[in-house]
């Protein structure tokens, strides 16, 4: 077993020979990953060294006080967090080879093409179909909408429908889609916020070769459920000190502007303060018991918390500026690379939270996910088991 | 790591739990309270004793040269999950925490010993409802005696000694016999509150009342969030098995989805009621950023009890609107809650001068 002096030990040694003064970001990136840490818990020759996971902060420790570069994973955040995991529990060796270090380095970006027009909280009611063709490629015809990142994506983790006679869980394969190709077609999709963060994408006789098939066909609702389980860990991975969120940039406004403070604001401010710090210590509570190798079901919570927290702390926000909160940066159109609500002025952010309760799960399915499997109340009547898709209504 | 609230359990926490719960499960069930609190004595005396010279559980915050556990914070607030979870009517938060950590602050050594034994039952004179740092009622000191009279003062009715503040500035030992200490009609039959007149009662000084009653309230209020904690698992642990069994309309009523929605918001906010009461727990045993912890602890802990409790009755319908139905106790219990070692609404007055946030 790897331990933490090994590691320590292995990354100074990468730092040896690649000071990162002197050597390009992209060919330190790709030796770090050679090294085996780039994720740790990753097996040999995959990025990793089959260490535990909670190590990881040892060499991120080490190369952060060295000054070496990070992949800056929020920007290929899909693939780190969703597309990887994915790979690695179902891939073949020759697909884990050929896609974990360009995703990793962020040399290649990921998108996910799960989402539909007919098919978002009812996921497993997608509509886009591949089909296979006499010379064993698969032909895919569809669309698919709320893509992240699409526009700047190299390669998609998409769900297709495969066998239409079957119930819905059941006749769907997941593929890795190469976005290059002639038939994919990307459209920005305008927001409320004025940007076009999201695309629709257009799936016309795209072809698939069998060979960037993940898992068996048919099996892709059980694949999907890995990248989906993957998502919601990614949440409550993350360390955040107090005031880290949302809240942060109004309790400064409120520090700093004393003219805008009213009886009113303040007792909603000072509520929601709690209600965040509350919050965080339930992240970070989560986050030990996944250290401690005990994860608990608290982590399918959080999502829901903060997605009401954000909103009712940026509605606040926009209500303490006052005249100010009349006024929005820039509405013209444009393509962000991530989300990043810090940097940005109080009326985008209380339009993007709108986001937070529907995207990665509707605040009210996640609701039912709760009551149903950690409170273990009877589920919705359900009429389209045991129906072939086919046969469903749309 | 060093500077971050440890705020998971450790095995010898969850031993203690599951000890404190046997117990319970044998010697406090719901009806049994029911019964206890309509008579004369509605404090149970005899789980007290096992509680305390059986399990030594009031002695967890004295040291051990002081006949005590020398334990923390942390281990009195899992005995008070338990407490709440079973609306126990005993003086553990009110002996062996707020008397006890008056005493530590006054380093009254003879009378700790006897409070962490249990065979001496402690109560600060000061009313439940006054927050850490506000002003409190005192007593007149006058002539070697003192004098006046204080009001909800809870376990007054079942403390051997009063802890008494007075005028001149210092807290006093006054014996329960030398005081006439008179029940008062409280809304919660668990943890009732009672008058305490003196007049000319001799006390024993013990130090300067100011830092001790702080300390002690502050104790309290932070702890008081882990009883909170265990009172609204109760209620949501019990709504959702009889949820799950009662049927109207030809279905279980736990699967319409309105009530699904209801309670799995009530889980997300015992779930943030357990990080932050274990977070205050944790201040409190380690000194660092106590203030902070137990303000934002009781800010939110009242009201997700209270929601807890008037969830629990709605949703049972109307059995949970009869005596007979232990979820009036948990209701009463978490009203008063509410307003015990101050209000939500107090503890975020306190953060607003400690985050600075300040008022207009």
């Amino acid at each position: 077993m790897t331990d933490a002096a090994e590691l320590t030990r292995l990354t100074r040694e990468l730092l040896a020979a690649h000071p990162p003064a002197d050597t390009d970001r992209l060919d330190f990136l790709k030796a770090r990953f050679d090294a085996g840490l780039a994720w740790v818990h990753y097996p040999e020759g995959l990025g990793g060294l089959g260490a535990p996971r909670a190590l990881q902060v040892v060499v991120d420790a080490e190369l952060q006080a060295a000054g070496a570069p990070d992949n800056d994973p929020r920007r290929i955040g899909i693939g780190l967090g969703m597309a990887a995991p994915t790979i690695l529990g179902f891939g073949t060796e020759e697909q884990k080879r050929k896609f974990l270090r360009p995703l990793w380095v962020g040399e290649e970006v990921w998108c996910q093409l799960f989402s539909e027009p007919g098919a978002g909280s009812d996921l497993a009611a997608l509509g886009t179909r591949a089909v296979r063709s006499e010379g064993g490629d698969w032909i895919v015809n569809g669309q698919k909408v709320w893509t992240s990142s699409a526009h700047l994506a190299r390669w998609a983790i998409l769900i297709a429908r495969t066998d239409p006679d079957l119930p819905k869980h059941k006749g769907i394969t997941y593929f890795l889609c190469d976005m290059t190709d002639p038939g994919v077609e990307v459209r920005p999709l305008r927001q409320v916020t004025g940007e076009a963060e999201f695309n629709e994408v257009f799936l016309t006789d795209v072809r698939i070769p069998d060979a960037h098939r993940l898992g068996e066909v048919g099996d892709g609702w059980r694949v999907a459920q890995t990248t989906l389980n993957n998502e919601r860990v990614a949440i409550g991975g993350m360390r955040i000190p107090r005031e880290g969120g949302m809240i942060g940039p109004v309790a400064e406004t409120w520090r700093e502007r004393p003219e805008l403070r009213t009886h009113d604001l303040h007792q909603r401010l000072l509520k929601l303060w709690v209600e965040a710090e509350v919050a965080r210590l339930t992240g970070e509570r989560t986050r030990q018991q996944l250290v401690a190798g005990q994860p608990g079901p608290e982590g399918s919570g959080l999502k829901l918390s903060f997605a009401r927290l954000n909103q009712e702390i940026s509605g606040l926000e926009v209500e303490l500026l006052g005249e100010e909160g009349l006024l929005y940066e820039d509405w013209t159109m444009r393509r962000p690379e991530l989300v990043d609500f810090v940097g940005r002025d109080a009326g985008y952010r209380y339009l993007r939270s709108k986001g937070n309760s529907i995207e990665g799960g509707t605040s009210e399915v996640l609701l039912n996910i709760v009551a149903e499997r950690v409170l273990g109340l009877p589920s919705e009547p359900r009429t389209d088991k045991d129906v072939a898709w086919k046969d469903l209504a749309r | 790591m060093s500077t971050q609230p440890d705020l998971l359990y450790s095995e010898e926490e969850d031993a203690l739990r599951a000890a404190v719960r046997d117990l319970l499960a044998d010697r406090c069930d719901p009806a049994g309270v029911i019964a206890r609190v309509e008579s004369d004595t509605p404090h149970d005396i005899p789980l007290w004793k096992a509680l305390t010279e059986g399990m030594g559980l009031a002695g967890l915050l004295v040291p051990e040269e002081l006949d005590g556990q020398g334990a923390t914070h942390r281990e009195v607030a899992v005995v008070l999950e338990e407490l709440g979870r079973a609306v126990a009517p005993v003086p553990y938060l009110t002996s062996a925490v707020v008397a006890t950590e008056a005493l530590l602050e006054c380093g009254a050594d003879d009378l700790l010993s006897r409070l962490a034994s249990g065979t001496t039952i402690g109560a600060l004179a000061v009313s439940l409802s006054v927050p850490a740092g506000s002003a409190y009622s005192v007593v007149r000191f006058e002539d070697g005696g003192l004098h006046g009279e204080l009001t909800g003062i809870a376990d007054a009715s079942v403390a051997d000694v009063l802890l008494v503040p007075a005028d001149d500035g210092g807290l006093y030992a006054v014996e329960a016999a030398a005081a006439t200490v008179t029940p008062q009609v409280s809304l919660d039959l668990t943890r009732p509150v009672a008058k305490v007149v003196l007049d000319g009662a001799p006390g024993h000084l013990l130090g300067d009342a100011e830092p001790a009653v702080r300390r002690a309230l502050r104790a309290g209020a932070g702890l008081l969030a882990s009883e909170q904690l265990g009172l609204a698992e109760w209620t949501l642990t019990e709504t959702v098995r009889y949820l799950k069994e009662r049927k109207q309309f030809n279905r279980p009523v736990g699967g319409f989805q309105a009530l699904k929605h209801r309670l799995a918001q009530l889980w997300l906010e015992v779930v943030n009621l357990r990080a932050a009461a274990r977070n205050a727990a944790d201040a409190l045993a380690n000194g660092a950023d106590a203030e902070v912890a137990v303000a934002v602890a009781q800010a939110y802990a009242a009201p997700v009890a209270v929601h807890a409790a008037e969830e629990a009755l709605q949703l049972h319908g109307g059995i949970g609107m009869t005596w007979e139905h232990p979820v009036h106790l948990y209701l009463k219990r978490a009203k008063a809650d509410s307003i015990a070692y101050g209000t939500a609404g107090a503890h975020r007055e306190a953060l607003a001068e400690l985050v600075d946030l300040r008022a207009p």
